[in-house]
């Protein structure tokens, strides 16, 4: 099942002097269950795209549609609501509340939604269990690793059942071995809840474990290839 | 959770948020001690008022309080008397002789406005007697006593025991004198009654002014509550529409002009702290925002909408503005606890607060109706300083604010 479809997506910053086109004329397209990674070098666009992907920045030409709905056209208002429902977000830090502990950030998710307090209580217990943190459930974001802190980040990500989630570098601050576990966190939910990630990055081993690889260049996407 | 977010917010940086928060404490404090301040000084006024120069209600014949004359005197004062007494309201009333006339000692002369009186029943009504600072209360001087302000005694430079001679206008408008013996002298805090008014029997007044034995020129009624005034009022003006009856708002009308104009300056003063202090926080939320970009980026990336927000930082503000606003509050209402009783002491300006009316000893007291309209407005305050900051977060752009390096 088509997830996400991307059609000759174009987004030019226009609000400097010079003209950037960060993106230019992306047509992709995305399968429940997938594990893709977009690589490219530094300012090649992947920041850009996974924004105008994750409707976080408004696009100058072409179109997304999620699940069948035709974002681009969403008021800002209408995308915050849509992407709360629709979206989860991993990105590279500043991903929680600093005065929540782990479990009230997971939780926060789910009351913006309107979920009841049992609810939430039980979900956020079971996301903390399997990125495998339920005995730092009551641990502020301070008083834990990078690691750990974005373990949390894809719980919190994952908490508003979302269509798939994006992640932006989400291994950037993190040592190798946190990197591991974290990636390994994803490729399970991956694997056995068939959750849609999408995500950025520089790091090879990252690469490596993705099962589509998509490399970008100048805003351009220059090589697509799934693996097996 | 917004809720307890922006609570917690507020001790991100700890030291920040104190500054402000004392600030907003010593501001509140301030304005609500000086209202206390205030409050108490006008009531010591209005009490004294009330309990020495007035009372609540004063009886008259129509025209006597324009023209101060002898013979518009209300003719049967005793039964009158008795009858208001009856009513359920009523606490005390006390009839009087009123004279204007000259006082001479050996030494000089003044003008003042002889009351004659019943010294007992006055005592259930005015409080002179407790005023009396040297001799006594028409005691210790046989015939002819008179009780003289303290001001009045420096003028005429007499003493307790000392002889004066009354000049005054009788009935028919023959002039004549009587002499009378200082048995008390009074302070009270205001010295322009102390120099007008002096004090005699009744019956002693009558007889110098030839007047009828049932004759009186005042009756003085004073009520079991403040708040009966108009009830009485309207009671006794149905009863004795003959008569002109006053409250003493009536008879001291810039008495109520100045305690509204008290009140009204008091909330201007509070309002000009709070808005001073507003700008405080205002720029203590908008380094809060500037703080938070990227954190506030990452809230509206992953689905918080403008609304919850503006509502989150609003919250936080006014959590920060009440929590100074009831230090504040409670600091003063401990000081104002304190000094309550003791009292202020400002006797070092005593001789221009006396010559206004008012105590040199000032003792602060508070209504829970100004606690409560200064914690609303602090309230108010947090809430309109909130609208600035609240307005930058929401228009931040999720992509850039998460772009932005710190
Ligand atoms: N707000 C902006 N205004 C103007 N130009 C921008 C803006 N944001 C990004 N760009 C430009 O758009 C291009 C793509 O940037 P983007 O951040 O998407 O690259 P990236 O692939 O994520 O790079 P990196 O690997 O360093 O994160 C760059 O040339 C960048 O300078
Ligand atoms: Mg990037």
């Amino acid at each position: 099942m088509k997830v996400l479809e991307l059609k000759n997506l174009v987004k030019i910053y226009n609000d400097s002097a010079v003209k950037v086109t960060a993106v230019d004329g992306i047509s992709l397209s995305f399968e429940q269950g997938e594990f893709a990674a977009i690589v490219g070098p530094s300012g090649s666009g992947k920041t850009t795209l996974l924004n105008l992907i994750g409707g976080l920045d408004s696009i100058t030409e072409g179109e997304i549609i999620i699940n069948g709905t035709n974002i681009s056209n969403l008021s800002s208002s209408k995308l915050i609501d849509y992407r709360l429902h629709n979206i989860g977000f991993v990105f590279q830090a500043y991903n929680l509340i600093p005065v929540l502990t782990a479990k009230e950030n997971i939780e926060f998710i789910m009351e913006l939604q309107g979920k009841k307090r049992t609810e939430r209580n039980q979900r956020a217990m079971e996301l903390l269990k399997a990125v495998g943190l339920e005995d730092r459930a009551y641990s502020r974001p301070s008083k834990m690793s990078g690691g750990q802190q974005q373990r949390v980040a894809v719980a919190r990500a994952l908490a508003s059942k979302p269509k798939f989630i994006l992640a932006d570098e989400p291994t950037a601050n993190l040592d190798s071995k946190s990197t591991e576990t974290l990636l390994n966190i994803m490729e399970r939910l991956n694997i056995e809840e068939n959750i849609t990630f999408i995500f950025s990055t520089h790091d090879q081993r990252v690469v490596n474990k993705a099962r589509r690889v998509i490399t970008v260049e100048d805003g351009h996407v220059v090589s697509d290839e799934k693996r097996v | 959770m917004i809720w307890s977010v922006s609570w917690r917010n507020i001790w991100r940086n700890r030291t920040r948020s104190l500054v402000i928060i004392t600030a907003i404490a010593l501001g509140v404090f301030a304005g609500v001690y000086t209202i206390a301040f205030m409050f108490g000084w006008v009531n010591q006024r209005i009490d004294s008022v009330i309990h020495t120069e007035i009372s609540h209600i004063q009886v008259h014949q129509s025209q006597y309080l324009e023209t101060y004359e002898v013979h518009d005197y209300i003719s049967d004062v005793e039964s009158m008397q008795e009858k208001i007494l009856k009513e359920p309201d009523v606490k005390a009333v006390s009839s009087r002789i009123i004279a204007t006339c000259m006082i001479t000692s050996a030494e000089t002369g003044a003008g003042v406005q002889l009351v004659g009186i019943d010294p007992e029943n006055e005592k259930q009504i005015t409080n002179i007697y407790t005023k009396v600072i040297d001799g006594a209360y028409f005691e210790g001087v046989k015939s002819n006593p008179i009780v003289i302000g303290e001001k009045l005694a420096q003028k005429l430079k007499v003493k307790v025991r000392s002889k004066i001679v009354v000049t005054i206008t009788e009935m028919d408008g023959t002039i004549t004198g009587g002499a009378f013996r200082v048995a008390g002298i009074y302070k009270t805090a205001n010295t322009a009654y102390d120099e007008m008014k002096a004090f005699v029997k009744a019956d002693d007044l009558r007889n110098l002014l030839k007047i009828d034995e049932n004759a009186g020129h005042e009756i003085a009624i004073l009520l079991k509550d403040n708040n009966m005034e108009d009830q009485v009022l309207t009671k006794l003006k149905s009863l004795y529409p003959e008569f002109q009856i006053l409250k003493w708002t009536e008879i001291l009308p810039d008495m109520k002009m100045m305690t509204e104009s008290m009140n009204f300056m008091m909330y201007i003063f509070v309002v000009i702290i709070l808005l001073a202090l507003g700008f405080g926080i205002v720029n203590t939320m908008l380094m809060v925002i500037l703080e938070r970009v990227k954190e506030l980026g990452m809230l509206m990336a992953v689905g918080m909408n403008k609304v919850r927000v503006f509502s989150m930082i609003v919250l936080e503000t006014v959590f920060l503005s009440i929590t100074g606003g009831f230090l504040g509050i409670l600091i003063a209402l401990v000081l104002v606890a304190l000094t309550a009783h003791t009292g202020l002491d400002l006797t070092f300006w005593a001789e221009g607060l006396n010559s206004l009316g008012f105590d040199a000893v000032i003792y602060p007291e508070i209504g829970l109706k100004d606690v409560i309209v200064v914690a609303i407005l602090v309230v108010l305050t947090g809430i309109i300083s909130a609208i600035y900051p609240a307005r930058k977060a929401i228009h931040l752009n999720p992509a850039e604010a998460l772009r932005i390096d710190m």
